[in-house]
């Protein structure tokens, strides 16, 4: 693969001694003069890259410890603002985790494309600690997160129907995520990444202006690109609500004081539920029956659906957008050239050709609209069971997969290793 | 609804299973990865210089600047890259100069040769030098990411901006695709082609 790069790179450097036209001779100097030696800075080191790796590995270590062991918000928080220093400013917030599941995606597609082994670790690393210990990442050392967590002030309580409506946008999120990143029309996630303008301190208009929001947002919100946009945080729920340990909010026994109730900004403390008369076994079979029955048909509808708009989803993609821009002007609709179809023209490659690649595209969009339907519709079935099930709790537990592992409600208990109840008079936390 | 025990038992079989696949996927993306790094590059061969280059970068002044050639310059007079079309003299006076910041330093060497120099951080990648030298010149004027200043993106902004598709990664080893002599060097470095 690699020898392929360098070959057509060997090919293309004889080409463009050919290609390019020697208009003027070579001078031939007569007075010593030397040519300069044009400068070509390499990039970031290596090693460097690795270190990254390094760092990450420490840093969820160390956050995984203090969430743990040390239960300490104030720890915790000094890793946040370590990540959002190390992995925002100093690295610019890329490759970051969130992104690199794009990559992934790619390079499951793309034999083409060479992932580099760093950017395989950024994204598997998180996972296997989530698997592990819970979404302790989120906690303190992916920067977007850190840099919303920073920001909380007065977080609200959402109401149910609403969280549950907006926790589906990840799933559409990601769904888009990949299916772009598979189809190589490009990297959807770092294109609308809201916080990386922030950390370069530079960016367009769009980003600042998303990233300002959602700050502002985040102030009475908590966190809101990581609960309710976040297509990397999908799979961190998931994982988290298998990991082997996770948080918890008492170091012991929950004696249901209720100290602890409003303390979690994100709502994922559930609370024990008021005992209830068991569910009807009809009624359980009947929702069994309709789930069976209502699961498919979202499935096969949104997949219709989704691949129904298979042109426009496909335009995303650059050579879907220069072969219509290339039809539309060859069939006279439009006059006036651009830059796009100029270039193509004038590098006299094949209009045949150019569709036949188009079209390839939008039929892999055609199947993957049909999976990302089926996939989307699976989700919104079970987001709808649910919702109408009942689970029980008996003590006051946190949703593994909800939680952050942030650390906040870890004070609130006012019980110890021992199991006994101690008064704090301190309660507060940042 | 489901017994606690059931539910440890169904969570701890979910999870092993999360474990091993991605276990499976770390195994097969392992088999595509590399050691190295990918970064960005844009082909000059088929940069068309619509100055989209100048203003998409991500950071406020553009990674891509024009790097020179010397190998290929023809050493001009009459320097097409340096001098507006329709300059009235040529000579250093900025109303005859092409490149609007007035990156381009112009020296006189012998007669009748004049050396051009970059002057990096005054240029912004605007490629009207490049147009210039590549219409009625020897093309040894070209755009290049250079990589002190390219964050390396994930999904560099140019590139998906570029009208002529003239960005792709390219490995970190042979960062630079260069006209001329100087294009030899990221050749040279490869000892399995030297042969
Ligand atoms: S939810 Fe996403 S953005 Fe938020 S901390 Fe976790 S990985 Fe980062
Ligand atoms: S540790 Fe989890 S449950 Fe506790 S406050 Fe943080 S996010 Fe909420
Ligand atoms: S955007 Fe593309 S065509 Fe335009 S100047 Fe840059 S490399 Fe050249
Ligand atoms: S990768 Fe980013 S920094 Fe580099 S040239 Fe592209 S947009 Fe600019």
């Amino acid at each position: 693969m690699k020898k392929w790069i360098f070959i057509s790179l060997l090919l293309f450097v004889s080409l463009s001694f050919t290609q390019v036209l020697q208009r003027f001779p070579k001078p031939d100097f007569q007075s010593g003069y030397e040519r300069p030696v044009m400068q070509t800075p390499a990039p970031r080191s290596l090693v460097l890259e690795y270190l990254d790796v390094g760092v990450l590995l420490l840093v969820l270590s160390l956050t995984t410890y203090f969430a743990h062991r040390r239960r300490s918000r104030r720890l915790i928080f000094t890793m946040m603002i370590f990540s959002i220093a190390y992995f925002g400013f100093f690295r610019k917030g890329c490759i970051c985790p969130v992104g690199s599941v794009q990559n992934v995606v790619y390079s499951f597609f793309n034999a083409d494309y060479v992932i580099p082994l760093t950017v395989v670790l950024f994204f598997l690393l998180p996972l296997i600690f989530t698997l592990f210990f819970g979404r302790t990442f989120c906690a303190a050392v992916c920067p977007l997160g850190a840099v919303q967590d920073v920001v909380v002030v007065k977080p609200l309580s959402l109401p149910k129907w609403l969280s549950s409506v907006l926790s589906l946008f990840p799933f559409i999120y990601l769904g888009f995520a990949v299916l772009f990143a598979s189809v190589g029309a490009g990297f959807i996630i770092c294109r609308y990444d809201p916080f990386v303008g922030f950390f370069r301190l530079s960016g367009s208009f769009n980003m600042i202006f998303l990233g300002g929001f959602l700050l502002l947002l985040g102030t009475i919100v908590a966190r809101p690109y990581c609960r309710f946009l976040c297509p990397y945080g999908v799979l961190l729920n998931w994982f988290s609500r298998l990991s082997r340990r996770h948080v918890r909010i008492t170091p012991s026994v929950c004696i249901n004081c209720r100290l602890c109730e409003a303390s979690c900004p994100f709502d994922a403390i559930h609370k024990p539920t008021t005992a209830e008369i068991p569910e009807d076994k009809i009624v359980l079979v009947r929702r069994i029956i309709l789930i069976c029955i209502l699961l498919p048909l979202m499935m096969v509808s949104s997949g219709w659906m989704i691949s129904r708009l298979y042109v426009p989803l496909a335009s995303v993609h650059p050579v879907v957008s220069l072969a219509e821009e290339i039809k539309l002007e060859d069939s006279g609709l439009r006059t006036e050239v651009s830059d796009a179809t100029q270039a193509f023209r004038a590098a006299g490659k094949s209009t045949a050709d150019l569709f036949a690649e188009a079209h390839a595209v939008q039929q892999k969009v055609k199947t993957g609209g049909w999976i990302l339907g089926g996939f989307l519709g699976l989700i919104f079935g079970f987001k709808l069971i649910r919702l109408t099930a009942y689970r029980r709790y008996s003590e006051y537990e946190i949703d593994q997969g909800d939680c952050l592992s942030c650390g906040r409600c870890f004070s609130y208990c006012p019980v110890d290793k021992n199991g006994q109840t101690i008064i704090r008079l301190n309660t507060e936390v940042t | 609804m489901m017994s606690p025990s059931r539910r440890e038992f169904l969570k701890s079989g979910l999870g092993s299973t999360a474990l091993l696949a991605t276990g499976g996927v770390a195994g097969f993306i392992s088999s595509r990865s590399g050691t190295g790094d990918m970064v960005w590059q844009l082909d000059p061969n088929i940069c068309i210089q619509c100055e989209k280059c100048a203003v998409n970068c991500v950071l406020s002044e553009s990674a891509v600047k024009c790097v020179h050639s010397y190998s290929m310059c023809g050493y001009c007079d009459l320097c097409s890259g340096y001098l507006e079309p329709g300059a009235k003299d040529r000579d250093t006076a900025a109303e005859n100069q092409l490149c609007p910041t007035g990156a381009i330093k112009r020296t006189y060497i012998e007669d009748p040769y004049f050396e051009y120099i970059i002057d990096e951080k005054l240029c912004i990648g605007c490629g009207k030098c490049v147009k210039g030298c590549g219409a009625f010149g020897n093309g040894s004027l070209h755009l290049q990411v250079r990589h002190d200043r390219c964050v390396n993106c994930n999904e560099c902004r140019i590139a998906r901006s570029c009208p002529s598709q003239a960005f792709r990664r390219v490995p970190a080893e042979t960062p630079y695709i260069l006209r001329g002599e100087e294009g030899m060097r990221f050749v040279k470095q490869i000892p399995s082609l030297q042969k």
